[in-house]
């Protein structure tokens, strides 16, 4: 790819390697030979090899730094301020810091019956969301694992959703399950039915704010399967195809167990993101104050968070909810962790 | 002999075709709603072909919202961020993939583990950190905890593990370049292709993030952030959805350009990251 690399840099070379071993290598002698005294130039050379050799050691460190750098300012010291923040009372007024208060925010915040139903809306959401979203991405990613007439372009439409952002999504599945005036609840009454309170009935609300999340993300987790399905030896399915095996079979018992790290992954990182809805249930919210609704019946905990740390600056409890959830979310991503691997173990 | 090939027949044509129509439909849902009246879009049956008053709709949420500004400031964010990521991750991904150190194994493993840590955990001290810098409100707020990932160390070290064999790095050794002029030489040209899906990632990320833009800006707004706007002013008596939609629309407009553009790279870049992450 870059064989042009080596011989063009042969003529205009400054150190030697340290890792050569040789001192002198030839082919440059003119450099050192001229004018002045041998030992200047041997004292140069020495002065480049150290500098070589300080290049060999330190630059590792000089390139992973910055993101180090940056990432302490960015992420490890507000990690730990969060920690801090909780474990403090603080006083809104003035925006000074209060006495340790040691897990007062804490319990505060677990009896508030806001934070309570902001811990079931995000579960209800996240299991609505989750388990469709993985089932039909993997059948997606079946379809899509065949030898298909026009893959690029099959492959890219179904990551068009994609490219919506999700305050975007919100507003366009905001109209199409509108309580009034929306088309969803029009097709239902036209079979007879009665219109659904989307934005008002909780379970409802949260199956709209779930379908907005798997229209975004099924596509793309479809093409994360598929990647792992191309990787599955082809000689397997022919063997299982001798032995007469349908491709519904071959699906399961080959596709399925082979694919399983790229399945626990998955899970894994839609656990992550799916524990942390935030843009769909406040965009979704019709009343002016947008606290996932008139009775927080669609309210989030990262919305929860959101709301007492931003808005109202309770800084200590708002902290106290999210290292709350932070703990909820490591745990279940083990626990996937750990199922997913028990199972498909199993079927394996 | 007919088992053995994995030519796909109708039904899985017609199931695929199935699911792209209905994910491409609230897209359109976008447009179409986005092109009408408000009376006629509150219609039933809905309208299902595009109509005559896209301009005025667009003039109207030209009226409501900095819609210039706001592209204008995603667009910088945007590009600030990816810019940053692709640099730093580029050079860090290098030393992780290619270069002995001591400590790096433990440094990587760490930068594994801080992917897994969720943005809503850093909101609040974040917002605390702006405000006593005063930097709330700034765009440099909006881009600072983006100018570094963790994803993207990972994924450049990912792909330049392969990419770049050993030999090429010693022979530019021997040949005395500086570390850095090897990096320079022979990891960058290397490493364009996942430089660039690296860039369209964290373009992309950026730009439709809600949350954070929202905590840090009070009277400027990126496109998400503006669109926030839009829902409100909305919201009268009955909400006018050919405003909200037409302004949903235009926001999307820009990415579904690049899509059309780079998306051939965006799949490729999802694949390549899902087999060696």
């Amino acid at each position: 790819m870059t064989q042009q690399v080596p011989d063009s840099r042969a003529g205009e070379v400054t150190a030697t390697s340290p890792a050569s071993g040789s001192p002198t290598p030839a082919g440059r002698p003119h450099r050192t030979e001229p004018s002045a005294s041998d030992d200047a130039a041997r004292r140069r050379l020495l002065r480049r090899q150290r500098r070589s050799r300080w290049d060999l050691k330190l630059s590792p460190y000089l390139y992973v730094s910055p993101f180090f750098i940056l990432f302490a300012l960015v992420g490890l010291f507000p990690l730990l301020y969060t920690g801090f923040l909780a474990v403090h009372d603080w006083n809104r007024a003035y925006y000074v810091r209060g006495d340790f208060v040691g897990l007062d925010n804490f319990v505060w915040v677990l009896k508030d019956p806001v934070f309570r139903t902001s811990l079931v809306n995000t579960f209800s959401i996240f299991l609505m969301s989750s388990v469709p979203q993985v089932l039909l991405a993997v059948s997606i990613a079946g379809l899509l694992d065949t030898r298909l007439r026009g893959r690029t372009f099959w492959r890219m439409s179904v990551l068009l959703p994609f490219v919506v952002a999700p305050a975007a999504a919100v507003l366009i599945f905001g109209s199409l399950f509108a309580d009034q005036s929306g088309v969803v609840n029009g097709f239902l009454r036209e079979l007879g039915l009665d219109g659904i309170r989307w934005h008002v009935d909780r379970w409802w609300s949260h199956l709209a704010i779930a379908g907005m999340v798997n229209w975004r993300w099924t596509g793309y987790n479809a093409l994360i399967f598929l990647a792992a399905m191309q990787a599955v030896p082809r000689d397997l399915y022919e063997a299982a195809a001798l032995d007469g095996a349908g491709r519904v079979r071959q699906f399961l018992s080959i596709t399925l167990p082979l694919i399983r790290p790229t399945m626990v992954f998955v899970i894994v990182t839609s656990t992550i993101g799916g524990l942390q809805v935030f843009t769909e249930p406040r965009l979704f919210d019709d009343t002016p104050s947008r606290e996932g609704g008139a009775d927080h019946q669609f309210m989030t905990t990262t919305l929860y968070v959101y709301v007492k740390g931003i808005e109202d600056q309770f800084y200590g409890r708002a902290s106290a909810a999210a290292w709350i959830l932070f703990l909820i979310i490591v745990a279940i991503a083990v626990l996937n962790f750990t199922l997913t691997r028990l199972l498909t173990r199993r079927s394996a | 002999m007919a088992t053995i090939d994995r030519r796909p027949g109708f039904l899985v044509y017609g199931l695929l075709a199935a699911f792209v129509l209905g994910s491409a439909l609230p897209l359109y849902w976008s447009f179409v709603i986005g092109s009408h009246t408000k009376a006629e879009a509150e219609q039933f049956p809905p309208p299902i072909l595009p109509g005559g008053h896209f301009w005025e709709n667009a003039r109207k949420v030209l009226d409501t919202i900095d819609f210039w500004q706001a592209l204008a400031n995603s667009l910088i964010v945007s590009t600030a961020c990816a810019v940053s990521v692709v640099f730093f991750s580029t050079l860090a991904g290098y030393a992780f993939a290619k270069l002995r150190f001591r400590g790096s194994s433990v440094l990587m493993g760490f930068v594994v583990l801080t992917m897994a840590v969720p943005v809503q955990l850093a909101m609040v001290p974040l917002f605390i950190l702006m405000r006593d810098y005063r930097l709330l409100d700034t765009l440099a707020a909006v881009a600072l905890p983006t100018l570094v990932t963790a994803f993207g160390v990972f994924f450049m070290r990912q792909y330049l593990v392969d990419a770049v064999p050993d030999e090429l790095i010693e022979a530019a050794r021997m040949d005395g370049c500086t570390m850095l002029r090897t990096f320079w030489t022979v990891a960058v040209p290397a490493a364009r292709p996942a430089m660039a899906i690296l860039f369209l990632f964290t373009f992309m990320q950026v730009w439709t993030d809600y949350m954070w833009p929202l905590v840090a800006l009070d009277t400027k707004n990126t496109l998400q952030t503006a669109l926030d706007a839009l829902a409100v002013t909305g919201q009268g008596q009955t909400t006018d959805h050919a405003l909200v939609l037409a302004g949903a629309g235009m926001s999307t407009l820009p990415l579904l350009l690049l899509f059309v553009l780079a998306g051939r790279q965006l799949v490729t870049g999802i694949m390549q990251g899902a087999v060696k992450g």
